[in-house]
């Protein structure tokens, strides 16, 4: 397993700098980015990607603090560690999934970071197959045909959730996105003929 | 480290050679000799703040301009330095790859050939209507607010919602290639083919990168402003 990637969001260059040293002095872990502040924090996400975000509650814009998750909505299974070093609501920090204090040594701070990463992993671990199923080369001949999930659903008798689940996994195995690239998919593996895609482009 | 105005622009290319390409769109030709990025930027009448920002985005994954840093730069060229990206993908590149394509796709079976030239065609179609969407509503609309006119009609919102991605096909390319098509068809012509694409790809990427993070935000706030 690779390094535990933290997004750091701390105003404080003194504080910010002093928990990237720590934290990067174990070798395990790294600060892959650190933000001054929530400004522009989802294309952060998403551009530095992290398996955990630590945030200094004091930066929530106060009225917005109890909906505070609302801002990771993109990525609601991201784990988001308080960073306290002045008074919080006991209860309030309670909705965070931990909470560093400026007082936590390396030993405790690598503790809590793999502890809520491998929680949220377990959330969203299976195992790895590479090959399509039956029912996914099926969902992926009606998308090549330019068919609509809701279409496809009506078709093979299967809920609206479940094509897109499938569809989720063509993409993720194929690597193809397009419907347009699912029918060459579809052609080049003998799982379809060009007349069944005349529908598709008009004849 | 991001490129600042001090270093050698020689320096900045061979920390991402990638980076010549801007300077193309930039007009800015080779052999500078050891002039700083100043330097070469006074001298083609380029503005310097906009070169680094245009450079570090597309070098540096993580860089994120601030609103101040955004307001500081004069983004005049930007409107021209995308719509000269735009032709250097229409008149170069992508004709470039549909040689190559063409080549492999002669090499296939006949229903092969034809579902993967339609494939590349209607790619082609997406592309230009995204750039002439752009160029047609967009950047008008941009002129326009530099010269203090607010089109009621549209804001910077709607070509967000409408930002298609013209990524996605290329990349399914780039997987039917390496993964799909027969092995023995063209092997070499192929791997230049790929290269040609992963470049292609990178570019738009970036070109995608700085639409989002620079063109928006400076768009939004311009809207603000009137």
């Amino acid at each position: 397993m690779g390094k535990i990637r933290i997004l750091l969001i701390e105003s404080s260059p003194i504080v910010a700098q002093g928990l990237q040293a720590l934290i990067q002095s174990g070798g395990r872990m790294e600060v892959v980015a650190v933000a001054h502040s929530l400004e522009r924090i989802q294309e952060r996400l998403v551009l530095n990607n992290p398996d955990v975000v630590i945030l200094n509650p004091l930066l929530l814009d106060y009225s917005k603090r109890l909906i505070f998750r609302s801002l990771f909505q993109d990525k609601p299974n991201m784990p988001i560690l308080a960073l306290v070093y002045s008074y919080f609501d006991k209860q309030w920090l309670g909705s965070f999934d931990g909470v560093i204090e400026i007082e936590d040594d390396r030993f405790h701070l690598e503790k809590k970071i793999e502890e809520v990463v491998s929680a949220a992993n377990g959330r969203n671990d299976n195992l790895e197959v590479y090959e399509l199923s039956d029912r996914e080369r099926e969902v992926l001949i009606e998308l090549a045909k330019g068919l609509m999930n809701k279409e496809i659903a009506a078709k093979l008798h299967i809920s609206i959730h479940t094509v897109v689940t499938h569809r989720k996994n063509i993409v993720r195995k194929t690597g193809i996105k397009s419907a347009a690239g699912l029918a060459v998919y579809a052609l080049l593996n003998n799982l379809l003929e060009e007349r069944d895609l005349e529908t598709v482009y008009g004849g | 480290m991001y490129f600042t105005k001090n270093m050698k622009l020689a320096d900045v290319l061979l920390a991402n050679h990638s980076l010549v390409l801007m300077l193309q769109r930039f007009n800015i030709p080779l052999g500078f000799g050891e002039k700083t990025v100043a330097e070469v930027c006074a001298q083609h009448k380029v503005d310097c703040a906009f070169f680094l920002l245009i450079c570090n985005v597309y070098t540096h994954d993580d860089y994120l301009p601030t609103e101040a840093e955004l307001d500081a730069t004069d983004m005049s060229g930007l409107v021209n330095y995308l719509v000269e990206s735009h032709q250097y993908y229409l008149v170069e590149r992508i004709p470039h790859i549909e040689r190559h394509l063409n080549r492999i796709a002669d090499a296939c079976k006949q229903e092969h050939k034809t579902i993967l030239l339609r494939f590349f065609n209607d790619y082609k179609t997406e592309v230009y209507h995204h750039f002439s969407y752009e160029e047609e509503t967009v950047f008008p609309y941009i002129q326009g607010l530099h010269h203090g006119l607010k089109d009621s009609k549209y804001c910077i919102n709607q070509f967000e919602e409408n930002h298609s991605n013209i990524e996605d096909k290329l990349g399914d390319l780039t997987n039917i290639i390496i993964k799909y098509l027969p092995g023995d068809i063209m092997p070499k012509e192929r791997v230049s083919l790929m290269f040609d694409i992963f470049q292609l790809s990178n570019d738009l990427n970036k070109h995608s990168l700085i639409e989002e993070k620079i063109l928006i935000p400076y768009v939004e706030s311009l809207e603000k402003k009137l």
